[in-house]
């Protein structure tokens, strides 16, 4: 077994490393860039080496720094984490040159299956189903949109190097092809380097469905069921699951047995993921193979029991898988939800800065016989910086059946407090909310079907409005009877977006109170304190986790994605305020005035871009000190009126928008 | 409305004092009735609330005991002795903000326009000199459109009566304005000379003189909101302390203000029981300062991360924004609360920020407000606009505010306290009581690459060598050391225990007691 393992990576997926490392009884090394200097990975790990500047490519991904990291610290293992170089053969190559185990699938596997259309044509060779498409290099616009006729519209035309989403695009006839394949290769060139492009069939309405294998140094492959991961954005996950509500035994057999003739056929060991899209009529159809562990890996750990850290540690070490196909057993069912630093209001908006507040639920076993597992790469007043992913953490949750588990996730996001940045809890609480994820009604199209116009929170329904006029009854009474005028009984009414719900609020007598909504009264119970910011409150007999601030003179409740303001007032005052004029959004100037005397350093945008609401616009340095300018609002740059370097008085022009 | 007064009381069937009684019912109704329902309609259309509505809405239900409702005016010129109605324009009287005391008077802009006569005028003053016997915050509705011209210089009499008055009552009680309509001419004085002035936005305006006198004057072409609506005197000419989106949300956020004041100098704060512990540690802080010294943090989450419960309530929130002033509470107890805030011109001090600064201090100081101070400030804001603008005197009005304060003082050094700035920045030298710093604060003349610039001139030619002189400037001065070593600073603190050390200083400071010598008032450099 090895003695030291510096984990090539950073973030939660470096922690979840040198969890399983540490329980391993082997020594970690963690490397971080100038970024990093803080992180949660560097103060996890035993050691920690610099491995360069906050830019990927000189740090995370430099081969010679890590090399460097590997040999001053006498690691004798590197696991990759996923990302980075964990798919980089030339990182394997050079590790094993090293004489250093690369803690991952033989080199020969990841260069197959690293590119598109070479593993495309293994998977069709080992038996395994592919989308009906054109493999071969792809001259001009003209040849792709030939081809993609002879396959029937529509086509996906795809970069070969790609992932995430990028040089991809979805062609239903042939002008869009014509165009497709030219953006396409456009942005495969500027992204990867790697112009190459294929063309297959586009299934319509898919779901993507993939599956887990684990093999070992002594030829043996096993697969770990499913996951299903069509809750996607723009190609990029945001909810997983295993197993799937839409595989049964047969199919996972059926799926299983191609995944694992995949993985045999390039002589596969350590943990891979064999990717799926699935059809309707639960055709399956290969689409690509991940040779390294996947993000949303917790989720079969938590079904299965299995830690595939460990596994790929000792398969690495030369050890026989300690377990049979028939002994891997899916237990209950797992939901993984990423939280990210997006902002869902503004266009899912990449937002960077400090975690003023990260209080994730507490983990393991929960009341109801559920388990809470939060993987995650960063603490409270901790930073997300421009330079990585945006991923904050992910939440999982695990319970015997699914209801159950997806029930447990709706209020593990519920009792997660993240503040300082924009993040996507409230679109996640959204979609747990929803019938049709309830249902199991999952396409990659979701979110893009669910939420047509964009995330713009969630609508609380009648029910909902009681519980929270109920906990804003509750909320301002503890505060007001601080006061000095003491009461026992109030006449208040609640008012809430466009509702006004008039209740009398007595004390019951056991430290709760009784809320009469004229006709029926519901009791409330909670241990809620003024300031407290998250409190489970029991409305007549059932908890919520409800998170509260005050806002002005009224409280802003968050509860299920839902983020409102509640006012509590007297019925007079509640009677007048109807008499208030309703403001639309200030007119925000279409200016932007430099705020203070200074340098410009840098104008980001120019005449006639498009942007977001928080999109950096310029920096300006005074008095030695950066300072962002960011847009108020969505809009277009009319002109821009200062140039870099320019010195700049206070009040003066630096752009126009239209 | 006579008219209708006269035809009252049916005669024959009833007492002498049935009749009064009746008569009494008659005025009362017309008293309450104000402008009458046409009036009070366009009021509401204009989206502002009736002076009796604004009452209902600022004090607590049924609290409110109204003086003076018959009160008339006793003009005659203009055909003024037809036009009268119970209470002339204003409504005054006292009341209570949750459960304490307050003084009153809400002018009725649907009466005469909410003109000021010499009645009205005595009513306001009536009301002043109440709240300055009994000792309880005084809160004016303005909503006028300024003197009536009908009375001439009567009229112009009651507003010097009412502005000597609101100048005795500075310091003895607090006095809050808030601006829900017009407010124009003369008129601007009397909040001017009060301590808080709130406006409505899009409804409130205040100026000398009107749109229409400017354009006649200067021609220049301007609208009232351009001319003195809530932003302009809220970011430009720091007239108004904060505005509101309506007339509740202001009258609501004034109730929430008097409960962080004394009701009067010879009071202290009310307390507000809390569970907030005064103990908890906040490692979140330990990482608010960033590695880069260029770079801002937010000065506003360490306020918020100190108060209890996270109540800050800020006042000139969107003027002079590199320093935050406001009050927080600290175990239930009041505090002020005066920062330099990084995110914003690198929290330097400048003319606006320094009388911002300065008027806070003074108004804490007045009514025995304890004051925290947190420092990071790289220095004074340099140029011609600046000097020009007066920034030596004004910087001298925070200067003096602090070194004349009496009250507890407790100052925390976060980062960079340069130069004059440091000088200005309640340290122990003008009278602080507790000064700490955390680990990160540098004390300084200056920066390091200003002072190397200096220091070193000869040498300016090497970058190596000045490189080095760097890196002795910032070992020897980037720390809180010196200071310390000189006992300028009590202690270096952690950040994450900063809560429980300032709590416990200010504990530590209750008993404090100041007798400055004897002067008739000073001459503060105003």
């Amino acid at each position: 077994m090895f003695k030291k393992i510096l984990i090539a990576n950073r973030g939660e997926i470096a922690c979840r490393v040198i969890r399983t490392a540490k329980r391993l009884g082997i020594a970690t090394v963690a490397v971080y860039s100038d970024a990093d200097r803080q992180a949660l990975h560097v103060r996890e790990a035993d050691e920690a080496v610099r491995i360069g500047p906050a830019a990927s490519a000189q740090s995370y991904l430099s081969i010679p720094a890590i090399l460097e990291a590997i040999r001053q610290t006498g690691s004798d293992a590197v696991h990759p984490g996923y990302g980075f170089l964990s798919e980089n053969a030339e990182f394997a190559r050079m590790l094993e040159r090293e004489g250093v185990t690369f803690i991952g699938p033989p080199v020969r596997a990841v260069e197959a299956m690293g590119d598109k259309i070479t593993s495309k044509k293994l998977a069709a060779e080992a038996g395994v189903t592919t989308v009906p498409g054109y493999m071969g290099l792809i001259e001009s616009p003209e040849e792709a949109a030939r081809i993609a006729g002879g396959i029937g519209y529509p086509v996906m035309i795809k970069a070969s190097a790609g992932g995430g989403g990028k040089g991809m695009r979805v062609a239903w006839s042939e002008a869009e092809a014509l165009e497709g394949f030219t953006s396409s290769r456009n942005e495969a060139r500027t992204a990867f380097g790697d112009e190459r492009i294929f063309i297959e069939k586009f299934v319509v309405n898919p779901r993507h469905i993939e599956i887990q294998v684990l093999g070992d140094k002594h030829g043996t492959v096993l697969h770990l069921g499913e996951r299903e991961c069509s809750v996607q954005r723009r190609n990029q996950k945001v909810i997983e699951e295993s197993p799937s509500p839409f595989v049964d035994a047969a199919l996972r057999d059926a799926m299983g047995a191609q995944a694992v003739a995949l993985a045999q056929s390039v002589g596969y060991h350590s943990a891979g993921t064999v990717e799926f899209i699935v059809d309707a009529e639960r055709n399956f159809y290969f689409l690509e193979m991940n040779t390294r562990l996947q993000v949303e890996h917790p989720v079969t750990e938590l079904v299965t029991g299995l830690d595939l850290v460990e596994e790929m540690i000792r398969a690495a070490a030369g050890e026989r898988l300690r377990f049979a196909q028939a002994d891997v057993r899916m237990n209950g069912w797992a939901i993984e939800s990423r939280v990210y630093a997006e902002d869902p209001y503004r266009s899912f908006m990449p937002s960077v800065g400090r975690l003023t507040r990260y209080r994730p639920p507490s983990p393991g076993p929960q009341p109801g016989g559920s388990v809470l597992r939060n993987d995650t790469g960063v603490f409270e007043g901790g930073e997300i910086s421009i330079y990585y992913d945006p991923m904050i953490a992910k939440l999982c949750a695990w319970a015997p059946d699914r209801p159950a588990a997806v029930e447990a996730m709706a209020r593990a996001l519920d009792g997660f407090e993240l503040e300082g940045i924009g993040h996507n809890l409230p679109l996640l609480s959204a979609i747990m909310g929803q019938a049709r994820f309830r249902e199991g009604r999952l396409t990659t199209g979701y979110i893009a079907e669910e939420f047509p116009d964009g995330f713009t929170g969630v609508a609380p329904s009648a029910e909902d409005s009681c519980v929270l006029a109920t906990v804003a009854a509750l909320v301002a009474m503890r505060s007001e009877e601080r006061g000095a005028a003491k009461a026992t009984a109030w006449e208040r009414v609640v008012q809430m977006g466009e509702g006004s719900w008039p209740v009398s609020i007595t004390q019951d007598g056991e430290g709760g109170l009784s809320v009469d909504f004229g006709g029926w009264a519901v009791g409330i119970a909670s241990d809620w304190r003024p300031g407290q910011s998250l409190a489970a409150f029991r409305v007549g007999g059932v908890e919520s986790l409800v998170k509260t601030a005050a806002s002005g003179s009224g409280w802003r409740l968050r509860w299920k994605g839902i983020d409102l303001v509640a006012r509590v007032r007297s019925p007079r005052v509640a009677e007048l305020a109807g008499l208030m004029p309703k403001k639309l959004p200030a007119d925000t100037s279409k200016l932007l005035l430099c705020p203070m005397p200074g340098v410009l350093v840098e104008v980001t945008v120019q005449a006639g871009d498009a942007v977001e609401a928080g999109q950096t616009l310029a920096t300006v340095e005074a008095m030695k000190m950066e300072n962002v300018l960011r847009a108020e609002r969505q809009g277009r740059v009319k002109r821009v009126a200062a140039k870099a370097g320019d010195s700049l008085a206070l009040d003066q022009l630096i752009l126009e928008f239209e | 409305m006579n008219k209708a007064l006269s035809q009252a009381a049916p005669s024959g069937e009833r007492t002498r004092t049935e009749t009064v009684i009746d008569q009494i019912a008659a005025r009362r109704a017309a008293a309450t009735a104000g402008g009458g329902e046409l009036r009070i309609a366009a009021q509401h259309a204009k989206g502002k609330l009736t002076a009796r509505e604004r009452l209902d809405v600022l004090l607590d239900e049924g609290s409110f005991e109204e003086f003076d409702a018959f009160v008339t005016h006793r003009a005659t010129d203009y055909g003024m002795a037809a036009n009268k109605t119970p209470g002339d324009g204003v409504v005054t009287g006292w009341g209570t903000v949750g459960g304490r005391q307050v003084y009153v008077y809400s002018q009725d802009f649907t009466v005469l326009g909410g003109s000021l006569s010499e009645t009205h005028a005595r009513k306001i003053c009536k009301v002043i000199d109440m709240a300055v016997k009994v000792g309880a915050p005084l809160i004016g509705l303005y909503d006028s459109g300024g003197a009536r011209i009908q009375e001439g210089v009567d009229s112009l009499a009651g507003f010097a009566e009412v502005f000597r008055r609101n100048a005795e009552a500075s310091g003895v009680i607090p006095q809050i304005s808030v601006i829900m309509g017009p407010c124009a001419g003369g008129a601007v004085y009397s909040p001017a000379l009060t301590d808080f002035v709130f406006m409505v936005r899009d409804t409130s305006y205040m100026f000398l003189t009107g749109p229409d006198v400017v354009k006649t004057v200067i021609n220049e072409t301007v609208t009232a909101e351009e001319l003195g609506g809530a932003k302009v005197h809220t970011e430009k000419s720091s007239v108004a302390d904060g505005a509101f989106d309506n007339d509740i949300e202001a009258l609501e956020g004034v109730r929430r203000l008097v409960e962080f004041l004394p009701s009067s100098n010879r009071k202290p704060a009310p307390e507000r029981p809390t569970e907030d512990d005064p103990k908890r540690i906040e490692h979140r802080l330990d990482s608010l300062i960033p590695d880069s010294p260029a770079k801002p943090y937010d000065m506003r989450e360490l306020v918020e991360t100190l108060a209890d419960e996270g109540d800050f309530f800020e006042i000139q929130a969107a003027f002079a924004k590199n320093i935050l002033t406001g009050f927080v509470r600290l175990e239930g107890r009041t505090v002020g609360v005066v920062a330099n805030q990084p995110m914003v011109l690198a929290g330097c001090l400048d003319s606006d920020a320094s009388r911002k600064a300065a008027r806070f201090v003074r108004f804490c100081d007045a009514y025995d407000i304890p004051i925290l101070t947190l420092v990071d400030v790289p220095g004074f804001l340099p140029g011609t606009a600046q000097e020009h603008d007066g920034v030596i005197k004004h910087g001298a009005k925070l200067l003096y505010a602090y070194s004349e304060a009496t009250v507890p003082m407790v100052t925390l050094i976060t980062r960079k306290a340069y130069g004059g700035a440091y000088c200005v920045m309640a340290p122990k030298h003008l009278g602080a009581d507790v000064n700490y710093a955390w680990p990160t604060a540098e004390i300084a003349v200056m920066g390091a690459k200003g002072a190397v610039e200096i220091l070193h001139r000869s040498e300016l030619g090497d970058p190596d060598q000045i490189a080095m002189r760097t890196l002795e400037y910032e070992d020897r001065f980037a720390n809180p050391f010196i200071a310390a070593e000189r006992g300028f600073i009590d202690e270096v603190i952690a950040p994450h225990d900063s809560r429980r050390r300032i709590t416990r200083a200010f504990a530590a400071l209750r008993g404090k007691r100041s007798q400055p010598p004897w002067k008739k008032h000073d001459t503060m450099p105003l």
